[in-house]
């Protein structure tokens, strides 16, 4: 089971650092994280995945909290959140292979970013199973290489954090 | 107004009452120190012989005092020998405000001269770190990070100015703001009203404090453990309340000392791996465990899973971070011991344990006395004790002196035991007890100490020399890291790897060489002679009290071990 740990924090040098090492000294790894500033540029909101079920990610969830840095902790499970993620994934495309690519990014709601006459670049948005399934199925045709960003999320409905 | 942004760091300094501060100068930091010669007859600066000596000294002084210390250093080396000193404050929740200055902006990230990333490196030994980049924050920052230090569970804070923001051709607005208004202003007021708990003292929730009362009522065989945390909140006086209203036996734990009396009826002696037999036999079958301010540590709950294992454990603690950290807890009180305490006293009854003490009293609180024909550390300490009065301060340093030393006296009030118990620092103790003395100008203060611990700070001694800061230094010298070689004795087999040390120098001829006095004592009569003069003389003096070599600290629990299985009695 995994657990998304959304954090805002204040906009500054040295916090992701903070936040980080909380895990790193424990010598726990973190999945996935995606730091990006909020509606108020003097707030970032860090989304960091972890396996829950570990006393670790308890520890560092408390440790959190006391960051004079640190704003608000929160922390989501999987089926009370909108998650997602971005991948951009460049294959070889030759003209003989280009339609069959089309067709696979056309089903999953993708995007062409760009094209070569030897490669094209997709772009998707979507769950992290989602966008497993689109590498998946994009590796037939051979993966030059994939840039994804960790997941993003907020919480369903109206409330906030 | 307008004023220079140094002055305003004074001024800042001011606003807190600090009086005191110890350190060091150099390059990045000249112009704090340029400052700081316009205000020398209101901050009285201690140059220290090393860093590490004024951010030991710095600690020792606000663990003495209750206020918060003050360090200086300057940028790269100065800053990275404070390290050690900031990692022993932050692991015994001590508040100290280190600050050091850095390069100026346009030389930083250039590894220019004497430049490192101090916040970088400190970041996991602090409460929170500064890089102060613009001066107009300089009010701000320097009221956040003492009240930061200060607030909660105390601990250090580290500001580092870059040279540029220093400058003396440099000015900002500064308006002097009392204490007590801090927390209404800037980035103080926005932290005041967060979530998070690092800079409130959470208030006790009422229903968590009743369900312990009904606990109480229930117990028969209660069982109290007096951590740091009675300590730094300074409810020795609640504490004592707390336990005689329960009449129930009360163990200390190393940062404990001071907290409960130690030579009150109900006291059982320290706990855990050189805890007595009753402390540790108490844990061991009571069936309510109450530890206040104490977080478990692998040194007291040597073995989580079997730790109380007959008990309802319950934690108060000022920290959630420290619940269930260590020691899975059936209840916890969070807050502040000292208001806890008082809303406990005043809804719990008086409670009769005879039956119970009987059975704790029957072992032994404190190691018998064993006849020797030659000085014993018990010896060495029951002299000592007979000779200083009552609220003598002591600091230690680490290892066995420092185990005996809290096994002998019996501390009485907060700040009077002055021990690296977290971080374990050798080289602790001359710096602590320098501060000390500093802060407490009227009472005796006794630096406890081996001669392997007593080598990685003694230049200290300039310092001691220097402002005259009368502090008696008691060398327990068995010429070998005593510890170190106790486990080489009982668990690697008599191998004593590289713990002899018997090629120290003539430590009086080295006080003498710093121009204090200091004597050689191989018995009782010496030691007597030696502590009359050094109390007489009433400056700097060194008693260099050898001891036998194979001197154990006992009783003893190895590691890991359920906290009965003594290894030695």
């Amino acid at each position: 089971m995994k657990k998304i740990i959304s954090v805002l924090v204040e906009n500054q040098a040295g916090v992701l650092n903070k936040i980080t090492g909380l895990f790193s000294r424990r010598a726990f790894n973190i999945e996935s994280l995606a730091v990006g500033v909020t509606d108020d540029k003097n707030i970032s909101r860090i989304t960091i995945i972890v396996d829950s079920g570990n006393s670790v990610v308890e520890q560092v969830e408390k440790q959190l909290n006391k960051l004079v840095d640190v704003i608000k902790v929160r922390t989501i499970e999987e089926n009370h959140m909108i998650g997602r993620e971005l991948i951009l994934i460049k294959v070889s495309a030759s003209t003989r292979t280009r339609q069959d690519i089309l067709n696979v990014c056309q089903i999953m709601g993708g995007k062409i970013d760009d094209i070569s006459p030897t490669s094209m670049t997709l772009e998707l948005s979507d769950t992290t199973e989602k966008v497993d399934l689109f590498e998946e199925l994009l590796r037939p045709f051979s993966i030059l290489e994939v840039a994804r960003t960790g997941l993003v999320a907020l919480r369903k409905g109206h409330g906030g954090d | 107004m307008k004023v220079r942004a140094t002055k305003a760091i004074m001024e800042c300094l001011l606003e807190q009452g600090v009086d005191t501060v110890f350190g060091y100068p150099g390059g990045s930091i000249l112009n704090i120190y340029d400052e700081l010669y316009n205000y020398q007859d209101k901050i009285h600066h201690y140059l220290t012989a090393h860093e590490q000596g004024a951010a030991h000294a710095a600690d020792g002084y606000a663990r003495s005092t209750g206020r918060v210390g003050v360090c200086f250093a300057t940028s790269g080396p100065g800053a990275t020998n404070l390290t050690t000193g900031i990692a022993t404050a932050y692991y015994d929740s001590s508040p100290v405000v280190f600050i050091t200055c850095n390069v100026t902006e346009e030389l930083l990230g250039k590894d220019s001269f004497q430049e490192v990333d101090i916040t970088g490196i400190v970041m996991p030994i602090t409460k929170a770190t500064y890089l102060v980049r613009d001066p107009q924050t300089i009010p701000d920052v320097m009221r956040e990070a003492f009240a930061v230090a200060a607030s909660g569970r105390p601990g250090p804070v580290l500001i580092d100015f870059l040279k540029n923001v220093t400058a003396l051709n440099v000015e900002i607005d500064y308006e002097p703001l009392p204490k007590k208004k801090h927390i209404e202003e800037g980035r103080l007021a926005a932290l005041k009203k967060r979530m998070g708990w690092g800079i409130r003292t959470p208030d006790p929730d009422l229903a968590d404090v009743d369900k312990l009362v009904s606990w109480i009522k229930e117990a028969n065989k209660p069982f109290i453990i007096c951590g740091g945390g009675v300590v730094r909140s300074r409810a020795h006086r609640e504490f004592v309340r707390f336990a005689e209203k329960m009449d129930a036996p009360v163990a200390i734990t190393l940062m404990g000392g001071g907290g409960f009396p130690g030579d009150h009826p109900l006291a059982t002696g320290m706990i855990g791996m050189h805890g007595s037999q009753a402390s540790n036999i108490a844990c061991d079958t009571c069936d309510l465990l109450i530890a206040v301010g104490c977080r478990f540590s692998d040194r007291v709950a040597l073995d989580p899973q079997s730790f109380a294992s007959q008990a309802r454990i319950v934690h108060i603690d000022i920290d959630r971070a420290e619940i269930d950290k260590n020691v899975k807890t059936d209840h916890h009180i969070i807050g502040d011991a000292k208001r806890v305490l008082e809303l406990l006293n005043d809804r719990i009854g008086r409670y009769d344990h005879a039956g119970w003490k009987a059975e704790v009293f029957s072992h032994d609180t404190h190691v018998p006395v064993e006849e020797s024909d030659h000085m014993t550390p018990d010896q060495v300490l029951r002299t000592i004790y007979s000779k200083v009065p009552r609220d003598t301060i002591v600091a230690t340093d680490v290892g066995q002196h420092q185990m005996w030393s809290i096994q002998h006296f019996h501390f009485t009030y907060p700040g009077q035991l002055l021990t690296s118990g977290g971080f374990g620092t050798m080289g602790f103790g001359l710096g602590a007890a320098l501060g000390a003395k500093v802060g407490n100008p009227d009472k005796l203060v006794l630096h406890m100490t081996g001669d392997g611990c007593f080598r990685m700070n003694s230049q200290e001694l300039a310092t001691e020399s220097h402002y005259d800061i009368p502090v008696i230094t008691v060398i327990f010298d068995n010429r070998t890291l005593g510890m170190v070689r106790q486990w080489q004795n009982l668990i690697y087999h008599k191998r004593f790897s590289q713990t002899d040390l018997d090629f120290a120098p003539d430590f009086v001829k080295l006080a003498e060489a710093y121009g204090l006095k200091g004597a050689r004592v191989e018995n009782l009569e010496q030691l007597q002679a030696a502590m009359d003069e050094a109390i007489a003389w009433g400056h700097g003096y060194v008693i260099d009290c050898k001891i036998d070599t194979d001197e154990m600290v006992r009783p003893m629990v190895g590691g890991g071990n359920p906290i009965t299985n003594f290894m030695l009695t």
